[in-house]
């Protein structure tokens, strides 16, 4: 009874504390800022369409199956051949020869950094993988191809001037950092807790990394992986510049060979005719790419989130 | 002999061999990439500090290599970072504000905002570089012109600087804004005059990471044609080059002379890197704040 007549009585002359009228300035300034984060809606949208309007037109000249079964890829030659398999094979073989170095030197850095370093150290060894990780990738394909594989050719690995071993070993060095430190933010999140109960029951530092925290942290060590893979694939620079440019499918890493990046990047330098097949092949080809980098991101992206609902 | 302290007895020989193995494993992944990148400078300075002069800063690329220079490159790398950072802070600066101030995250569409800023952030350099020659130089018939990298660079680095900003606007203390609040500020008062000054080293830290990103960036200038030979000073509507444009492109001739040149404009573009990674360390060590 006391609580109604109180509002009852309140009613007239309350102190309002909603704004008199709708503040427009606030309203634009909330527009605005919206859209700006519509850019990175339609860039989205912008590399869809631009990949698949002339994909589309493509596939109406060759057919998908052609497209995706066929083992020569030679779009200049006469009759020209559109199959796409040596530019797969190319790309698989440079991530594999990636993975080598990249995933177990990642891992092992992370676990150095999570389980191992003092703090001095770690506050030293972030920042120097940042730089590591700041090196411009022409860089590195200039060091593939001017040192690492003459280094190959000295060790007498008979590789070729231009050759995939080297491209990938060197792609590899580059995703260490990628790995180390998605890896790494997985374990620091891996709570102290589980540590201590197994430093308690009289575990190594050895068995605790091993058994408890890489475990723990799979799903972000896993994360790290896939994010690497999916940059292996889609790195150009070092590839353009060290692997090569014959599309062929072979699988010994002291051959030269071509990537789907290294083709858009080799072809779109030209001053292709628009319209023409082999302008339109530049986006088949990136459209191929895309779908491949876009699956295995969100992949990532999901495990990430999973080790965040986990432990945060 | 000592006797060991350890009160559950000393652990089994098989256990620390183990152990040791282990962190020497450890210690090499560690190191491998940094004796690479040790390498990779001694023999990049071996190589290319010979060419380094006043006729590679200054003067175009030329057939003799006794006379090819970067200067057009350098200038054109300049000219496009500036572009760059006039277009991609506020557009960056904006979006991370609306994520963090503004956005309701219960909206699906918001989330879907935040999942698609991730995903751009590690599509392949290249794909933008596709998107700029069919809307860019082919579509909208721009032409391979200096604005058009810029423009490229500016899309392709910006979920870096969305993602740096929203971190420094992050970490500004909710008891700053309910302050601000508390006396009667508008929301755009606090955004504007709190938070923002508060988050702006994190923010500066961030996009000066960022440029130094763009600037090593190639694949994506060569398919919006920077590949071409630029004799005077780049113009915004003109065609361009870039440093590590002309990089690639001495790296690819046959002749030794070249490859030095290539290494020595490698220096320089390492040199400009390297003062900005260092100016954003220390700027985040001089300005960050713990609250």
């Amino acid at each position: 009874m006391a609580a109604t007549d109180l509002t009852a009585g309140a009613q007239p002359d309350t102190v309002r504390l909603r704004a008199e009228g709708r503040r427009w300035g606030e309203l634009a300034v909330k527009v605005a800022l919206g859209l700006c984060a519509l850019v990175s809606v339609a860039t989205t949208i912008g590399i869809i369409i631009a990949l698949v309007v002339p994909s589309v037109e493509f596939f109406r000249q060759v057919s998908i199956l052609d497209f995706f079964s066929g083992d020569r890829w030679a779009p200049l030659f006469e009759p020209p051949s559109f199959g796409v398999q040596p530019l797969l094979v190319g790309t698989l073989v440079v991530t594999f020869w990636a993975c080598v170095v990249a995933l177990p030197c990642g891992l092992g850095a992370a676990i150095y950094m999570s389980e191992y370093a003092r703090p001095r150290v770690r506050s030293i060894l972030k920042p120097a993988l940042e730089t590591l990780a700041g090196i411009p990738t022409v860089v590195f394909g200039f060091f593939a191809l001017t040192f690492f594989t003459p280094l190959l050719q000295d060790i007498g690995t008979g590789v070729n001037v231009f050759n995939v071993l080297s491209a990938g070993l060197v792609v590899g060095v580059m995703l260490i950092p990628v790995v180390a430190s998605v890896s790494e933010d997985a374990m620091s999140a891996v709570p102290q807790d589980l540590r201590d109960g197994a430093y308690g029951l009289g575990a190594t530092r050895l068995q605790v990394s091993t058994r408890i925290v890489v475990p723990a942290a799979i799903s972000g060590i896993i994360a790290s992986f896939v994010l690497a893979i999916s940059r292996a694939v889609g790195e150009t620079m070092i590839v353009l510049i060290a692997a090569g440019g014959i599309a062929q499918i072979t699988f010994d890493p002291r051959d030269q060979a071509q990537t789907m990046t290294a083709f858009v990047g080799a072809t779109g330098i030209g001053d292709v005719a628009t319209g023409s097949i082999e302008y339109k092949t530049i986006f088949a080809v990136g459209l191929t790419l895309f779908v491949i980098t876009f699956v295995m991101n969100m992949l990532s992206i999901r495990l990430v989130r999973k080790f965040r609902e986990v432990y945060e | 002999m000592s006797v060991s302290p350890n009160v559950l007895g000393s652990r089994s020989t098989g256990d620390r061999v183990r152990g040791t193995a282990f962190y020497i494993v450890l210690l090499v992944s560690v190191t491998i990439g940094f004796l690479l990148l040790g390498v990779l400078l001694v023999d990049v300075v071996r190589k290319g500090i010979g060419y380094v002069d006043f006729t590679l800063l200054n003067e175009p690329n030329s057939s003799d290599p006794q006379r090819a220079g970067a200067g057009p490159a350098i200038r054109g790398t300049i000219y496009m970072m500036v572009l760059l950072l006039v277009m991609v802070v506020p557009i960056g600066v904006g979006t991370a504000l609306y994520l963090e101030e503004y956005a309701n995250r219960e909206r699906w569409y918001n989330r879907l905002l935040e999942i698609n800023i991730q995903n751009l952030a590690a599509v392949p350099s290249i794909v933008y570089g596709i998107l700029g020659l069919a809307f860019l130089v082919r579509g909208i018939g721009l032409g391979r012109v200096l604005l058009a990298g810029a423009l490229i660079l500016t899309l392709l680095v910006l979920p870096t600087v969305i993602v740096a900003s929203r971190e420094a606007i992050r970490a500004v203390p909710d008891s700053i804004r309910q302050g601000a609040y508390a006396l009667g500020a508008t929301q755009w008062q606090v955004v504007w005059r709190q938070v923002l000054p508060a988050a702006i080293p994190g923010i500066a830290t961030g996009s000066i990471l960022a440029l130094a990103r763009a600037i090593g960036e190639t694949a994506p200038l060569l398919l919006v044609g920077a590949l071409t030979f630029v004799a005077v000073n780049p113009t915004i509507l003109g065609s361009f080059t870039a440093l590590p444009i002309q990089i690639y492109q001495w790296v690819g001739r046959p002749q030794e002379e070249f490859r030095l040149l290539a290494a020595a404009g490698i220096i320089v573009l390492l040199a400009i890197l390297l003062t900005m990674n260092a100016f954003a360390i220390w700027l985040r060590n001089r300005y960050q704040r713990r609250w």
